[in-house]
Parts: structure tokens; C-alpha cells; sequence
């Protein structure tokens, strides 16, 4: 599944379309590879974990498994981090692990081909370009491509075990 | 295709070391005066399952060790040769060194053929004048060789490699007459089988016949394949010998009926049948909430139903957690071997009395249980038993006992190592304990002084044996057992004895937790670390230099604020107005302050580390009946928080 994934961003043919589901972050569009999603869910009540940033909101009960969930919005300050009943969690499966992430809402699913990405600039968006592919037109809107695998592993995230965040304790 | 030979590896591996085990077992009950036919049969039938499955494999150190291995056994179970104490320590060893190839196979480490050879050697050495004699008797039964011999071959079939040499050079290619004498060595099995069976007078008739069923007989259960296999080439050579009937197939009708009574199942298919149920359990209590609401009519129709699934899925659940469990035993059948082994090393007389090794424990317990209970069995065995002459002197049976007890009381297992050896000195271990300058008082409770050797590095011990002593243990035991959810207590009487009691959850997945509430959060706190939860007056609570202690059973406890360790807003912040849970962690007791008791309850623990990672604090997740998640907390790792011990003051 991973193996896919990264194949498929990096080096695939550029004349097959690959997928992306698109989300909402404040006013800014962004997509992510639709293979990563595992289901979309509208936010309920988390457990609070002690000491954890506050971008890492806690955690749920996904049908018996405890499952993190990260606000992109806070961790990235983009839009206001309010909680109703329309804010959505997507559910992410990412190297074995499922990770809900916190966004204002979630608009389609794009398909692009290689062609059509560009590569993406260097600043201007809330997301260090490590974690983006490129940019895409869409419409007459900018969607802008998150390597959302990378971004969650990231120890900048501090989702996973890693031994800086080990060492830190 | 390699895929395929994988797996079948596995599972050889996994059988071999049952057979192993059970080897091992057979052989330390064996009765060395009157060894029970039986018995010996089952060792053979565990070496000859692993030899036909090695030379599958082409693992060709266990094939060729376990051979010599058979050939001994053979011996021994028609009767031809005593097996001695001698004898038992050599297979033991074997058993060992097996153990050890069938690891190096597993790994892809390279065989230490120099070992595998050395025990053949020594086999050898034990069968040699044997032969001699064997060859002897039994000259006038060659009548019997060929159909036996037929069989020898058949089997010589699986196992074509260097390995035939004790017998390849009698039968080499099978035919009749000629190897009359000399394929003698190769056995008088039927005849001795036959006969100690009471089918003597048959014999005569119809020896083939009467072969195969002694055959079929002995070696009846885990292997049908190479019988199948076996038979079919004994009906390949028969035209030889023309009277060979095809019936051999019938002892295979009850091993098929015994192997079908269990199956093998990864435990990660019984770990998700677990999770599920545990999903439906909370499924339930939800429906049980909301069917309060309900209104009308139906209401009490509704509620019946849901009754009626509520015990329904506690009979699930109690079934499906039944599936994890195994007989202590598979832990206990062990420590016989150690305990002869170490008695012998020791020249101490020790007896191991087993009781209670049907009670069913958690797998994922039973492997870890393994090494602490070792460690306290030798320690029994080294420290706790007086050398013989000792307890001659103090009146006592030559004959030290330790008695392993395991028994189920409630929602624990509880575990004891008795000896009836010297007990604990106490001045000993206070001596030691003030030169390890730990800080220790003669008015100490004997509990306390026995507490004392679960410190890292103590040893009592005069001189440091290859046994124990090195100091090295009773800490890990004691770390061990915790991690398992468990505690350990000591009691002893000097010159009666010691005994080390254990208790443990019957499950690793399931703690008995209070529920504590922290603000809008619930933890859980397990259940053994809790001393009593009070709710404290005024006067108790004290200060010290910003701590606040609590005064209560003569000693002041440090208070730890969970809602500021865990971060919480709106949560009670005066002991006094809260209640304060007392928590006896494995270095210190402290109180914790908690909003309120929200109830006792059994909860499923969950990890957080699958899709997170480690939370300091915190042991696990678990998900309450509304479905929401509840941290479990982490006693030992909260302790850190706590950074004065409770002051004991002199009454």
C-alpha cells in the first residue's frame, strides 16, 4: 500500500490521472492522495492526551481502535480552529496507523494528471514545501497538493515514536 | 513456491518444539525400574514425528541426531535395554542440543555439527554392547527380520542421508535371506512388541499381518502422513515377500479423529476475534443506555431484549477469552528439568510437587511468566533448600520440597513457590542492606526486610554460584511480574521455609479499574495500586516546602494533582474538597487527587502506541460503555511526578 503510493507519486507515467480528495483549510484549497483516506467523519468529543501540543486535539475510539486526531488548522494556522457540526475529520491510513485530521470541510475528489502539477513555490503557503507535491489549477482555483504521508510521519507532528521524542521524555 | 516451503517450515518448527517439550517431559517422569511402555513410546514417536519432518525439510542435524535417538528408544521400549540415569541425562542433552539446531535452523544460523556429533557419538557409546548382545538372542527369530526389515526400509526412505550409518550397514539393499543374521540388530521389534502385547499366539500365522499392527500400534498419533507415506512403501516392496496385506491403513483411523480435535490458529486471528467482542460489549451497553430513555409500549420489550444480549455477549466474551488461555502447565512442565538439573549440580535432594497446572492463565501471560518463576525456583532450590547434611542436623526429611502452586481466587491467578528450606535470615539481609547503604532501620516489619531483596543488586548469598547469587535477580523478577500487572510478596519463617506468592490478572487484556473523574475526563487507575480512596479532613492535610502531604495511617503521603500533571482545566484543586486515592506504586506511595469516584469496573485495554505513540503517565487506553475513551494511568511512571516518599513517624 505504501509502496504503491510512493511509486505512484514519483515516478508514474504522467498520462494516467491519479486521484486526490480535496479539503478546505480556512479560504485555502488543499487536496491529498485519496489512497491515504480511510473514511470522513464529522468531529465528535476527544479524550484529551496531557502534555501533547495543542494541535494534537486527542484522541477517539474508532471502533475499538484509539486514534489520534490532529488540528491541521492550529498546527498550521491557517482559519479558525472552530468545532460545529459541519468540521470534518478525515480518517488518514498511513504506514499501518490511522490518524484523523481535523479540516473546515471537504470538497471533492480531482482527478490530475503528472502533467498538470506544477511544481510548488517556496513560501506563500502555511505548509513547508517538504510536505507538498506541487499546485494544480482547478476551476479558476489553486488546489494545493499535500504529500500528506510525509506530513504526518514528520517528527515535526510528533505523532509517532521516534527517538527524538523519546529521548525528549 | 519458496513462499509455500516457508510456512511449512514454520509449522514444523513449531511442532518440533512441542515434540521437544514433551520429550523432555517424558523423560523426567520416566520411571528408570519399571519404565512404562507407554512412555517410552510417546519419546519415540516425538523423535520420530521431528526426524520424519527434518528430513523433509532437509534439516539434517536434527534427522541424524534424532535417529541415533529412535535407535536408542527402540531399545528401550522392546526391553532389550535399561535405560539409566546416565542414559536420560545423555537424551536430555540431546533434547537440549536439538532445541539449539532447530534455533539455528529457524535463525538460517549455521549448525554447530561438532555438538550434533559429539551426542551422536555418545548415543553410540550407549547402544554399542547392546548390540552385541541383541545381535546374540536374537539370531533365531531371523524368521521375522524380513517384514521388520521391510519396514526399517520404508522408513530409511525418509531419511536417505549420512544418518543410516548404524544401520545401513546391515540392510543395505533390503532382500531376504542374506541379511538374515545380520539384519537381526535392525530388530526383533515385532516379535518383542507382539509378545509384550499378549498377540504372541497370532504370531506365528500371519507375522506381516501382526507386524504392521504392532507397527501401527506404536506409533500410532501426530503422524499419519509419514505412515501413509510408510505404508505405501512397504505395499511397493511387498510382491517380495508376496503376503504383504494392504490393512495397514487402519491404525490411521484414530489419529485422524485426534488431530481434528484441535487446530492451529495464529493468535493474531484470536486477538482481533477479541477486539470485535469487545467492540460488541460496548455496542451493547450503549443500547442498554438508550433503551433507558425509550418510552411507550415497547420499552419493556426492548429492555428484555437487550437483557438478554447483554448475557449473551458476556457468554461470548467469557468464550472467546477462553480461547486465549492455556493450562499452567505449559509453563510449569519446565521446572522439573531445572530442578533436577540444579539439585543435581547442587548434590542437594529436591522434590518438585506441581499443583494446580490446570489452571488456565492469558497465553500472552504464560511467556512471560516463564522467566521470573525460573528465577525464583532456583533461587528456592539454591538458597531457600539446606544442603542435605544441614537438614539432617536440624531434624528435617533428607528430602527438600518446593512446592509450585498456581490456583485461580476470583479475577487473579495466584502463584506460590514454597520451600521448606533455612527461610530468610533477616539480620543477613539487614546487614547486607546497610552495606549496600540503603537505608534501613531494626524496627522494620519482617515484610519490609523481605521487601528488601527486590532491590537492584542484592544478594545475599555467601559465595556467588554459576547457580545465583550474583544478585542480578529478584529485581528483574520483581520488574517482571509488575509489568504483567502483577505483585509479588514474600512470607517466610526461619527454619521452616520460605514462600513467594503471586498474583496476577487472569488476563493481560482486561484490568480492575477504578474509575476516577479529573474535570469533564475519566481515568482509569488499576485496581492493585490502589490502597483505599478517602476523602480527607482539614487537619490532614499538611505543607511542606510547597508539597502537600496527607497524614494518614501514621505516615505523611506526598499529593500529586492529576489535573495538573495531566494538564485538565476546572478540576478540583483542594484536597479537601476532593478525594485523594492512596497508590502504592513499586518504589513509592503517594496519594493522588482526583475530582471524584466515579465507580469500579473490568475494562478492555486498548494501546495507544498502535496509532500514537507512548504518553508519559499513562499505561493505555480503554473505551468507557458511552463509547468514549478513558486513559488508563500508569502508577509506576506517575511516580516520578512524586518526589518525596511518605515520612513514617514513630508512634
Amino acid at each position: 500500500m505504501k509502496q504503491q503510493n510512493n511509486t505512484s507519486d514519483e515516478e508514474q507515467d504522467s498520462t494516467e490521472a491519479k486521484e486526490f480528495l480535496s479539503f478546505i483549510l480556512g479560504e485555502e484549497h488543499y487536496a491529498l492522495d485519496i489512497m491515504s483516506v480511510k473514511e470522513i467523519r464529522g468531529y465528535e468529543a476527544v479524550t484529551k492526551i496531557a502534555n501533547a501540543p495543542p494541535f494534537i486535539k486527542g484522541v477517539i475510539n474508532l471502533r475499538g481502535d484509539i486514534v489520534p486526531i490532529v488540528d491541521l488548522r492550529l498546527k498550521f494556522e491557517v482559519g479558525k480552529a472552530v468545532y460545529d457540526e459541519f468540521t470534518i475529520v478525515i480518517m488518514l491510513n498511513i504506514a499501518d496507523r490511522i490518524v484523523g485530521i481535523v479540516v473546515d470541510g471537504v470538497s471533492d475528489v480531482i482527478k490530475l494528471k503528472e502533467d498538470e502539477i506544477r511544481p510548488p513555490p517556496e513560501f506563500g503557503v502555511a505548509f513547508d514545501s517538504r510536505f507538498l507535491l506541487g499546485l494544480a489549477p482547478l476551476d479558476d482555483q489553486m488546489v494545493i497538493l499535500v504529500s500528506i504521508e510525509s506530513l504526518i510521519s514528520s517528527e515535526e507532528l510528533g505523532l509517532f515514536d521516534t527517538k527524538k521524542n523519546l529521548g525528549q521524555e | 513456491m519458496s513462499i509455500d516451503m516457508q510456512q511449512f517450515h514454520g509449522v514444523f518448527f513449531e511442532e518440533s518444539h512441542e515434540h521437544l517439550e514433551e520429550m523432555e517431559q517424558l523423560l523426567m517422569e520416566l520411571d528408570l525400574e519399571s519404565p512404562d511402555v507407554e512412555q517410552l513410546n510417546g519419546i519415540f514417536r516425538a523423535a520420530h514425528s521431528i526426524k520424519g519432518g527434518s528430513g523433509i525439510f532437509g534439516f539434517d542435524a536434527l534427522t541424524s541426531l534424532t535417529h541415533v535417538i529412535e535407535n536408542l528408544l527402540d531399545k528401550a521400549r522392546q526391553g532389550s535395554m535399561q535405560l539409566d540415569v546416565a542414559a536420560v541425562d545423555t537424551l536430555l542433552g540431546n533434547v537440549d542440543t536439538l532445541k539449539m539446531a532447530l534455533h539455528s535452523y529457524s535463525t538460517d544460523e549455521p549448525i554447530d555439527w561438532e555438538k550434533i556429533n559429539l551426542d551422536i557419538e555418545a548415543l553410540e557409546a550407549i547402544l554399542k554392547p547392546k548390540d552385541a548382545e541383541v545381535e546374540e538372542a536374537d539370531e533365531g527369530f531371523g524368521f521375522f527380520d524380513n517384514p521388520i526389515q521391510q519396514e526399517e526400509e520404508s522408513f530409511g526412505f525418509f531419511e536417505p542421508l549420512e544418518s543410516d550409518q548404524p544401520k545401513g550397514k546391515s540392510n543395505k539393499p533390503a532382500p531376504k535371506k542374506t541379511v538374515k543374521k545380520t539384519a537381526t540388530k535392525a530388530k526383533p521389534k515385532a516379535k518383542n512388541k507382539a509378545a509384550s502385547k499378549g498377540k504372541a499366539s497370532t504370531t506365528e500365522k500371519n507375522k506381516t499381518d501382526e507386524d504392521d499392527d504392532g507397527f501401527g500400534f506404536f506409533e500410532p498419533l501426530p503422524e499419519e502422513k509419514k505412515l501413509e507415506q510408510s505404508n505405501e512403501s512397504v505395499k511397493k516392496t511387498a510382491p517380495v515377500r508376496k503376503s504383504v496385506p494392504t490393512k495397514s491403513s487402519k491404525p490411521k483411523v484414530s489419529p485422524v479423529s485426534k488431530e481434528s480435535s484441535t487446530i492451529r490458529v495464529d493468535t493474531t486471528k484470536v486477538d482481533t476475534l477479541v477486539n470485535l467482542v469487545g467492540e460488541i460489549v460496548i455496542t451493547q451497553s450503549m443500547l442498554s443506555l438508550i433503551s433507558e430513555e425509550v418510552e411507550g409500549a415497547i420499552t419493556e420489550r426492548l429492555q428484555s431484549a437487550i437483557t438478554e444480549l447483554e448475557r449473551n455477549t458476556r457468554e461470548i466474551q467469557e468464550a472467546v477469552m477462553s480461547v486465549r488461555m492455556l493450562p499452567m502447565s505449559f509453563v510449569f512442565n519446565r521446572f522439573p528439568r531445572v530442578v533436577r538439573d540444579l539439585s543435581g549440580k547442587l548434590g542437594k535432594k529436591v522434590e518438585l510437587i506441581i499443583e494446580g497446572g490446570t489452571t488456565e492463565i492469558d497465553k500472552g501471560l504464560t511467556e512471560k511468566l516463564v522467566d521470573p518463576l525460573t528465577h525464583l525456583i532456583r533461587n528456592s532450590v539454591d538458597h531457600g533448600i539446606e544442603k542435605t547434611e544441614d537438614r539432617i542436623a536440624k531434624g528435617k526429611s533428607e528430602v527438600g520440597v518446593v512446592k509450585l502452586v498456581a490456583e485461580q481466587t476470583g479475577g487473579s491467578i495466584s502463584i506460590q513457590i514454597i520451600d521448606d528450606g533455612a527461610g530468610l535470615d533477616r539480620e543477613n539481609i539487614l546487614d547486607k542492606a546497610r552495606e549496600k547503604g540503603l537505608d534501613v532501620d531494626d524496627s522494620f516489619s519482617d515484610k519490609q526486610v523481605w521487601n528488601l531483596i527486590f532491590a537492584p543488586g542484592f544478594s545475599t548469598a555467601k559465595a556467588v554460584t554459576d547457580v545465583s547469587g550474583r544478585g542480578v535477580g529478584m529485581d528483574v523478577v520483581k520488574r517482571n511480574i509488575e509489568s504483567i500487572g502483577g505483585k509479588v510478596e514474600i512470607e517466610s519463617t526461619p527454619g521452616e521455609g520460605s514462600s513467594f506468592n503471586i498474583r496476577l490478572p487472569l488476563t493481560l487484556a482486561i484490568v480492575d479499574g477504578m474509575c476516577v473523574s479529573v474535570g469533564e475526563q475519566v481515568f482509569v487507575v488499576p485496581l492493585v495500586n490502589i490502597i483505599e480512596s478517602i476523602q480527607p479532613t482539614k487537619e490532614q492535610v499538611k505543607f511542606m516546602s510547597n508539597q502537600r502531604l496527607l497524614w494518614i495511617r501514621d505516615e505523611y503521603w506526598p499529593i500529586l494533582a492529576l489535573h495538573e500533571t495531566m494538564n485538565i482545566d476546572d478540576a478540583i484543586s483542594d484536597p479537601i474538597v476532593g478525594v485523594v486515592v492512596l497508590i502504592e506504586s513499586s518504589n513509592k506511595r503517594f496519594g493522588i487527587l482526583v475530582d471524584g469516584l466515579a465507580g469500579q469496573q473490568q475494562v478492555v485495554i486498548k494501546s495507544l502506541e498502535k496509532h500514537y505513540r507512548r504518553v508519559p503517565g499513562v499505561a493505555g487506553a480503554t473505551i468507557m460503555g458511552d463509547g468514549s475513551v478513558a486513559l488508563i494511568l500508569d502508577v509506576e511512571s506517575l511516580s516520578s511526578y512524586v518526589d518525596l516518599e511518605p515520612i513514617k513517624i514513630e508512634a
